[in-house]
C-alpha cells in the first residue's frame, strides 16, 4: 500500500511502497490501498509474476473455488500471459500419510514454513535452494511427525499442499460448510465440516473473513472422524468469501442436519 | 601517485605476520585510542573525517554508529561484512590476504568507539583461504594483548571471531548476514526494524564493510579532518579499486576519491589503457549492481564535466546518464563485448543468487534471463526490449532487499544506452554471432 501521510507528528508520505501486514500503524497515517494507481500497478505486477511459474491447472486443482492465487488473478491478473518459457515443473511428493505436496503450485509464500515452526520444537519443515528453483522440503521427505501438521494444509492459500484424504473427491462448491464440533482431548475440537447430503468429505479449521484460521485443529479431527456420528454439528458456517466457495451455500441457513 | 592509506604498506615482505605490521606502526591506533581517547572521541573523528561505507550504498559511516540503539543491560554487536561477492568486485579479498592485521585493528578501535564487546567478521564461503590468515591474524593479536579481557589495562574487553558463510550472495545484505550468523536461512529481513536498533540476536549490530572498518585506523591515527582533507567534496579519503576487464593492468588500485576517470583508466600509473589498443566501449564502475556507462559519459559527464571517481560525480545524471560508485567493483569493456551478453550475464548471477522471498525479485530475475538469453542467441523479438523495461520496472522497488534493484538497473541502463545494440541482435543475430564470436556456422549448422 502508499503510505500518503506519515502520521500526525511526521506528515511526509513514505517514498517506497510498503506493506501492509509490516508496517506499524501510526495516529494520524493515512495510506491508499485501492486508490492509489501505483499500488494498483504493482500488485498487478506481483500477480504476474506470481503467476509465471503457476501450473493454471485449476480445472484439475482441488483448491479451485478457495484459492487466493484465484481470487487474486480474477482482481488484477491479465486475461493473457507474456511469459513465453518453460514453467517449473516438480513430482508430487507424499508428506506423511495425509499430506500431498505438489510443488508446481507452490508460491513459495513460507506460510506453512511459519505454522510448522510454530507446531514443531525443531526445524523440520522449510525450504531448501534459492530464488525460483526454491522448494518447500520437509527434512529429507520425512513426515512431518506432529499431530497438528494438517494445519500447513489450512494456511497454504493455493493447491501445492492438500488434504490425502479429500484430494479429488469433490469440488469445494459442492459441499456446505457446517460449523461443528466434537470432544476432543488434543484440540479445541471446533472445526468445519464439509458435507454433500449427510456424508461429511472433509474436515478443516474455521477461517475468519480473510482466510485465517482461528483455532488449529488436531489431525483425529482433521482426518479420521469423518462420520456424522463424530460430530454435533452447530449450522452453516456463514462463509464471508468473494470467492466461488461462497456461491449456493446460504438460502437455507435455517436448517440444522441431524 | 597519490596517498596510500589502507595499502601503504601492502607491499612489504612478511606485512601479514604480526611482527612485520608491528613495526610499521601497526596497532599504534589501538595504544592511541584505549589510552587516551573515549569511545566517544573515536566516533568524533570518524564523524569528523566523512567516511562513508565502502560496502557499496555509501551510507555516512560515523552517523550509522550514532544511531546504535543502546539500552542497558543489552550487548551490542559489530559485525564485518566480508561477504564480497558482487561480481567485478575483489578489494576486500586484496586487504584481507594482504594485510589482515589492518581489519583487526580496524574493528578492535569500531568495536571501542561502540561498546560491541563482541565482533564477527562474516566471510563468503569461497575465501576459504582467508579464513585461516584471519584466524593466524586473530590469535596473534590475543596473544600479544590486543584482544581479549582488559585490553591495555582500559577495562575494554574485545572478542573476534571469523564465521565463513556457505557461498551467497545475499548473505552480503546485512540483515541476511544477520540471518545466516545466527544459523538460519540466508534470508533479508524487512526493515525496520534497523540492525542498529534490532540486529544480530535482536540486539543493537553495526554492519560494516571490511574497507570502512580497516579506514578507522588511519582515522584514529592521523585525525579525522586530515582524512577528510583528502577528496573531493562528500567523498572523503582513499577508496580501494578493483579494476578489471580489457585494461593493460588489471588490479587493486587505492584511490583518492576524486581521481579523473580519463586518468585512471589511461595513466600508466593505473589501468595503463585499452589493451591490445582497442576503443573503450563501455564501463561499470561500481560493480555489477550499478548502471552501464557508455563511452561518451565514461570520462565526461552528460553536462560536459570531467567525470571524477567519487560518489557525487559518478552518479551525476542520475539514472539517465550516471551511475555509482557502489563497491569499487570496476569492470572495462573494449569496442569487441558484446553488451547484450554482458547483461544475459549479469541477470543470470542475480537468477542464481535471489533468495526467493519476493515475488518479483524471484520470478523476474528468472523472466529476464531467459529473455535475455533468447536475444543473445538471435532468437529475440523487437518486442523483448520493451518488455524487459517493463519488467525492470516491476521489479524495482518492489521487494525486501535492494538485489531486485540491483537486478532492474543493469538490465535497464543497457537497454537505455545500448537499444542499437540489443535490435541489432534481433535483426541480424547471424552477423551478430559472427562478429561477436565467428560462431556463425556452427550455430546454423545447430538449428
Ligand atoms: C544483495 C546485496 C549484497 C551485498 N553484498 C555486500 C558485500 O558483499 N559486502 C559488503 O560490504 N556489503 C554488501 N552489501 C551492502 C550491505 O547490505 C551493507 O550495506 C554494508 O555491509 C554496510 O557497510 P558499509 O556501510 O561499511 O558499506 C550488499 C547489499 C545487498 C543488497
Ligand atoms: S529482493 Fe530478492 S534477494 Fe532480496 S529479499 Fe527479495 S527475493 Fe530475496
Ligand atoms: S486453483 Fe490450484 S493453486 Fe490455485
Amino acid at each position: 500500500m502508499k503510505v500518503t501521510k506519515g502520521s500526525a507528528n511526521d506528515a511526509r508520505p513514505l517514498p517506497k511502497l510498503v506493506a501492509s501486514c509490516q508496517t506499524q500503524v501510526l495516529d494520524g497515517m493515512e495510506v491508499a490501498n485501492i486508490t492509489s494507481e501505483e499500488v494498483l500497478n504493482a500488485r498487478k505486477g506481483v500477480v504476474e509474476f506470481l503467476l509465471i511459474n503457476h501450473p493454471l491447472d485449476c480445472p484439475i486443482c482441488d483448491q479451485a473455488g478457495e484459492c487466493h492465487l484465484q481470487d487474486l488473478s480474477f482482481e488484477h491478473g491479465l486475461a493473457d500471459t507474456r511469459y513465453e518459457f518453460e514453467r517449473r515443473t516438480f513430482e508430487k511428493i507424499d508428506i506423511g500419510p495425509y499430506i500431498k505436496l505438489h510443488m508446481t503450485r507452490c508460491i513459495l509464500c513460507y506460510r506453512c514454513v511459519y505454522t510448522a515452526q510454530q507446531l514443531t520444537p525443531e526445524r523440520v519443515h522449510g525450504v531448501i535452494g534459492r530464488g525460483d528453483h526454491a522448494e518447500i522440503s520437509t527434512f529429507i521427505e520425512k513426515a512431518i511427525d506432529n499431530d497438528f501438521s494438517g494445519n500447513v494444509i489450512d494456511v497454504c492459500p493455493v493447491g501445492a499442499l492438500t488434504d490425502r484424504t479429500f484430494r479429488f473427491k469433490s469440488r469445494v462448491w459442492f459441499l456446505k460448510p457446517m460449523d461443528a464440533h466434537r470432544n476432543c482431548e488434543k484440540c479445541s475440537g471446533k472445526a468445519v465440516v464439509w458435507m454433500y447430503g449427510n456424508e461429511i468429505y472433509r474436515v478443516t479449521g474455521r477461517k475468519d473473513q480473510y482466510g485465517e484460521v482461528h483455532d488449529f485443529i488436531c489431525n483425529t479431527c482433521r482426518f479420521e472422524k469423518k462420520a456424522l456420528e463424530d460430530w454435533t454439528i452447530e449450522g452453516p458456517r456463514d462463509i464471508d468469501r468473494h470467492s466461488v466457495i461462497s456461491q449456493n451455500h446460504y438460502e437455507n441457513k435455517t436448517v440444522t442436519v441431524k | 601517485m597519490s596517498r596510500k592509506l589502507l595499502l601503504e604498506h601492502a607491499h612489504i615482505e612478511g606485512i601479514n605476520g604480526y611482527e612485520t605490521y608491528r613495526k610499521h606502526g601497526g596497532y599504534r591506533a589501538v595504544e592511541k585510542a584505549l589510552k587516551n581517547m573515549a569511545p566517544a572521541d573515536v566516533l568524533e573523528e570518524v564523524k569528523k573525517s566523512g567516511l562513508r561505507g565502502r560496502g557499496g550504498a555509501g551510507f555516512p559511516t560515523g552517523m550509522k554508529w550514532s544511531f546504535l540503539a543502546k539500552p542497558e543491560g543489552v550487548p551490542r554487536y559489530l559485525l564485518c561484512n566480508a561477504d564480497e561477492s558482487e561480481p567485478g568486485t575483489f578489494k576486500d579479498r586484496y586487504l584481507m590476504e594482504k594485510i589482515p592485521h589492518l581489519l583487526v585493528e580496524g574493528m578492535i578501535l569500531s568495536a571501542y568507539a561502540l561498546g560491541a564487546n563482541t565482533s564477527y567478521i562474516y566471510i563468503r564461503g569461497e575465501y576459504s583461504w582467508i579464513v585461516f590468515i584471519l584466524e593466524k591474524a586473530i590469535s596473534e593479536a590475543y596473544a600479544k594483548g590486543w584482544l581479549g579481557n582488559n585490553i591495555l589495562g582500559s577495562g575494554f574487553d574485545c572478542d573476534l571471531y571469523v564465521n565463513p558463510g556457505a557461498g551467497a550472495y545475499i548473505c552480503g545484505e546485512e540483515t541476511a548476514l544477520i540471518e545466516s550468523l545466527e544459523g538460519k536461512r540466508g534470508n533479508p529481513r524487512i526493515k525496520p526494524p534497523f540492525p542498529a536498533v534490532k540486529g544480530l540476536w535482536q540486539c543493537p549490530t553495526v554492519v560494516n564493510n571490511v574497507e570502512t572498518l580497516a579506514a578507522v585506523v588511519p582515522i584514529v591515527n592521523e585525525g579525522g579532518d586530515n582524512y577528510a582533507r583528502i577528496g573531493v567534496g562528500r567523498s572523503t579519503g582513499t577508496k580501494l579499486i578493483s579494476a578489471g576487464g580489457n585494461i593493460n593492468k588489471p588490479g587493486v588500485y587505492e584511490i583518492e576519491l576524486g581521481l579523473p576517470m580519463e586518468e585512471f583508466i589511461y595513466s600508466d600509473d593505473w589501468c595503463g589503457g585499452i589493451k591490445n589498443g582497442k576503443r573503450l566501449k563501455a564501463c561499470v564502475p561500481g560493480g555489477s549492481s550499478v548502471p552501464i556507462l557508455p563511452h561518451y559519459l565514461v570520462t565526461k559527464t552528460a553536462a560536459g564535466e570531467n567525470r571524477l571517481l567519487s560518489y557525487e560525480s559518478l552518479a551525476d545524471g542520475g539514472f539517465e546518464s550516471g551511475s555509482m560508485l557502489g563497491s569499487g567493483g570496476f569492470i572495462v569493456y573494449d569496442e569487441d563485448q558484446c553488451v547484450v551478453r554482458n547483461t544475459w550475464n549479469f541477470t543470470r548471477f542475480y537468477h542464481h543468487e535471489s533468495c526467493g522471498q519476493c515475488s518479483p525479485c524471484r520470478e523476474g530475475t528468472g523472466w529476464m534471463e531467459k529473455v535475455l538469453e533468447r536475444l543473445e542467441n538471435g532468437k529475440g523479438k523487437l518486442s523483448d526490449m520493451d518488455l524487459l523495461v517493463e519488467v525492470a520496472k516491476k521489479i524495482e522497488g518492489n521487494t525486501i532487499c535492494p538485489l531486485g534493484d540491483a537486478a532492474a538497473w543493469p538490465v535497464a541502463s543497457a537497454i537505455r544506452h545500448f537499444r542499437d545494440e540489443f535490435e541489432w541482435h534481433v535483426r541480424e543475430p547471424e552477423a551478430c554471432m559472427q562478429r561477436n564470436y565467428g560462431l556463425v556456422k556452427e550455430k546454423a549448422e545447430m538449428a
